[in-house]
């Protein structure tokens, strides 16, 4: 018999214990006060910014134009993005001094050159949750995992359509489980550590900073 | 580098060191405050205890459910992670799963390994036993490369370098890495921290990362933390693997998000951590980046004798967010390190015996007031209390004794003299003739109470019976009995 055999056999051969019920999760999420997409709003840009994000709010014809002035503002020089259609509108509205580099083909080419000489990575949100002031990004396919994890800093922008009261709320919604991407990440604040006698110190080994631009139109905005 | 093995944990050890720590006041501070802050960031993440029980009652239905139909859950995700492509190994003990990770490593060529947080891969000592065989094995989390950096280990299972003060870990980065000089500036200490470890990410051929959940229904990995290097330790390394003990499995996906609430707002007292980072198999055909390879390895090392007792199997719906060890009156006084065992604290005194066999944990249990504080807090409300009361019961059964379900080491604290009093107690008390006998011989002859009475003289004058006797004193007064 093999260790797994052998695992398995001693699980099944346990004491059978109480009967167990499944757990009613939706239940639970369901009796759960609804948010108005403004209270959402407000709620994902004040928890985001307690755990200092910098978030600033626009229209969808200034979202890329705010953007491009906050990576103006800190120096930047060299921004990583893709080919998707924000990366594009993003690109097409950058100031002559920051560079857009577009990695082609896997890691093993570019990693170096991404480690070594990237100031700020954009990453497009796919939903932003408001109990916890949480971004979700959708890696996989063409949106790099590395792109949200390596630059010093990093660019997310969400449409404030996307929003979500709760994590529950967002997956059953988005209906998650039915299509995992290679790498579903939720982040609510620049990478952070509180080892050091509890202190809490930004910039651990992700970005040093989480810039977001939530695009919102008319009353919203 | 590489941490001190501690293989064994004898007890006669652990109550010298219990008296070493309680004799150490810098030490008792860091722990007092460290406890204080954490208990107070969890307060303030649980403000309605209305919604506090609900969440709770839930957390513990859905561990409860995933171990009910464990067996199930683990083919079910071994079934969809072999899908997704990833390679699920099973190991029974500590040493099969260092050689699995050492197999991989051979086969791929592999030197250099980088390590995001895993208690697991503490649990089988694998920095140990990759480096005595040529595998360089680097730790990522601040707190644990600080521990590594001491040669030490964890002292609790969240925050490993809780034991130290940010002057302590000046000093220890001015000697231990070139060109970083002292500094107590936290943020600087980062810094250092962060540009050593970068290097590192980059060249590493192996990324090692716990679990924290393993969702069966889509064969995803569901990882916690702060500062980012569990996603790099899972995403630029050529190959990834994943460790978890066989009771991390949930069924779906929906039944992991209460549990993604109560692990940082009980853990750190953080609505969310920084970072959830759900990995569902290695890349794929058209993906720029993430590890080529994907293995799990699934460790049983003693949870099977938990899982075999009905009650005992409670000890596995814990999902490690260490409450239990910041409300400990003991913990608080003795610290990590005191208990010898990799999981310290409430917790670690109702695990370890299933690890490690009663033989080498048998003071563990006795190292509690039961005063349920660690089962007011506990997430998914383990009853730690009743299971340290069952596991003394274990420990002071006679050897032989036939049970259904005998764990390693049963009577490791068996002693022939005290069961003798106890049987001499219990035949004196069961009779109200042998009962009367025996005050009128207490009474009478008092002075002959022995001056020395143990421990209990070392501080206090020796106990000796009474002249006289409750009920005698009572008839006196003329009372009816």
């Amino acid at each position: 018999m093999s260790a797994r055999e052998r695992i398995l056999a001693r699980l099944r051969a346990a004491e059978p214990g109480a009967p167990v019920a499944p757990p009613d999760v939706a239940a639970y999420y369901a009796q759960r006060p609804r948010l108005t997409p403004g209270e959402r709003l407000q709620q994902l840009c004040a928890r985001l910014r307690a755990s200092r994000a910098d978030v600033m709010v626009a229209q969808p014809a200034e979202w890329a134009r705010v953007a491009a002035d906050a990576l103006h503002l800190r120096g930047v020089r060299r921004l990583a993005l893709n080919g998707e259609v924000r990366a594009e509108e993003l690109a097409a509205t950058l100031p002559p001094v920051i560079e857009a580099v577009r990695f082609d083909g896997e890691i093993e080419s570019w990693k170096q050159e991404m480690f070594a000489t990237i100031d700020a990575g954009f990453t497009p949100a796919s939903a932003g949750i408001a109990a916890t002031g949480a971004l979700l990004l959708n890696h996989g396919g063409a949106l790099p995992r590395t792109l949200s994890l390596v630059p010093p800093i990093s660019l997310v922008c969400v449409d404030a359509r996307d929003l979500y009261d709760d994590l529950h709320h967002a997956s059953s919604s988005q209906r998650w489980a039915d299509d995992m991407p290679t790498n579903r990440v939720l982040v609510s604040s620049p990478s952070r550590t509180a080892d050091i006698q509890q202190t809490l110190a930004y910039g651990a080994h992700g970005p040093r900073e989480l810039v977001v631009v939530v695009i919102a139109d008319g009353d919203l905005a | 580098m590489s941490a001190q093995p501690m293989h064994f944990v004898s007890p006669a050890q652990f109550r010298d060191r219990v008296s070493e720590a309680l004799a150490d006041d810098g030490l008792r501070d860091n722990f007092r405050s460290a406890m204080n802050f954490l208990r107070d960031k969890r307060a303030s993440q649980f403000p309605d205890p209305v919604e506090t029980e609900a969440l709770r009652d839930l957390g513990e239905a859905v561990r409860k459910h995933a171990l009910a139909h464990l067996p199930a859950l683990l083919e079910k995700l071994e079934t969809n992670l072999q899908a997704r492509g990833v390679e699920v190994h099973w190991a029974e003990t500590p040493g099969e799963a260092c050689a699995i990770i050492h197999r991989i490593a051979t086969e791929a060529g592999a030197t250099r390994v980088i390590k995001g947080k895993s208690m697991v891969s503490e649990e089988v000592e694998l920095n140990h036993y990759l480096e005595a065989r040529g595998v360089e094995c680097l730790e990522s989390d601040m707190g644990e490369y600080i521990v590594q950096l001491a040669g030490e280990r964890p002292s609790h299972i969240v925050m490993p370098a809780i034991h130290k003060t940010k002057q302590d870990i000046a000093r220890l980065f001015e000697q231990k890495i070139p060109d970083a000089g002292y500094t107590e500036d936290v943020d600087a200490l980062i810094r250092t921290g962060r540009e050593v470890l970068r290097e590192r990410f980059m060249q590493a051929d192996i990324g090692i990362s716990g679990v924290n959940f393993a969702i069966a229904e889509t064969g995803t990995l569901w990882l916690v933390e702060n500062e980012g290097n569990g996603r790099l330790s899972t995403t630029v390394p050529d190959i990834h693997i994943a460790m978890m003990g066989i009771e991390k499995v949930v069924d779906t996906l929906e039944h992991a998000m209460p549990l993604a609430s109560l692990l940082p707002r009980s853990a750190t007292g953080q609505a969310a951590t920084t970072y959830f980072n759900l990995i569902t198999g290695p890349r794929r055909p058209g993906d720029q980046d993430g590890p080529r390879r994907m293995h799990l390895v699934l460790l049983d090392n003693g949870r099977t004798q938990a899982y075999a007792d009905a009650q005992l199997r409670a000890t596995l719906q814990c999902i490690r967010c260490g409450a239990c060890m910041n409300h400990c009156p003991v913990y608080a006084r003795v610290g990590g390190h005191a208990y010898g065992t990799t999981y310290p604290g409430p917790i670690g005194q109702i695990l370890s015996p299933h690890l490690l066999g009663l033989d080498d944990s048998r003071d563990l249990p006795t190292a509690s007031s039961l005063c349920g504080a660690c089962a007011e807090v506990c997430p998914v409300r383990i009853p730690i209390p009743s299971l340290l009361m069952r596991l003394r019961t274990e420990a002071n059964r006679a050897p032989g004794a036939a049970v259904a379900q005998p764990l390693a080491g049963q009577g490791a604290s068996f002693s022939v003299g005290q069961k003798l009093v106890w049987r001499f107690w219990s035949g004196i008390y069961a009779s109200p003739g042998r009962y009367r006998l025996l005050r009128w011989a207490a009474t009478r002859f008092r002075w002959l109470a022995p001056r020395r009475q143990m421990g209990w003289t070392q501080h206090r004058t020796p106990l000796r019976p009474a002249a006289r006797s409750l009920h005698d004193l009572m008839k006196a007064r003329g009372q009816p009995r």
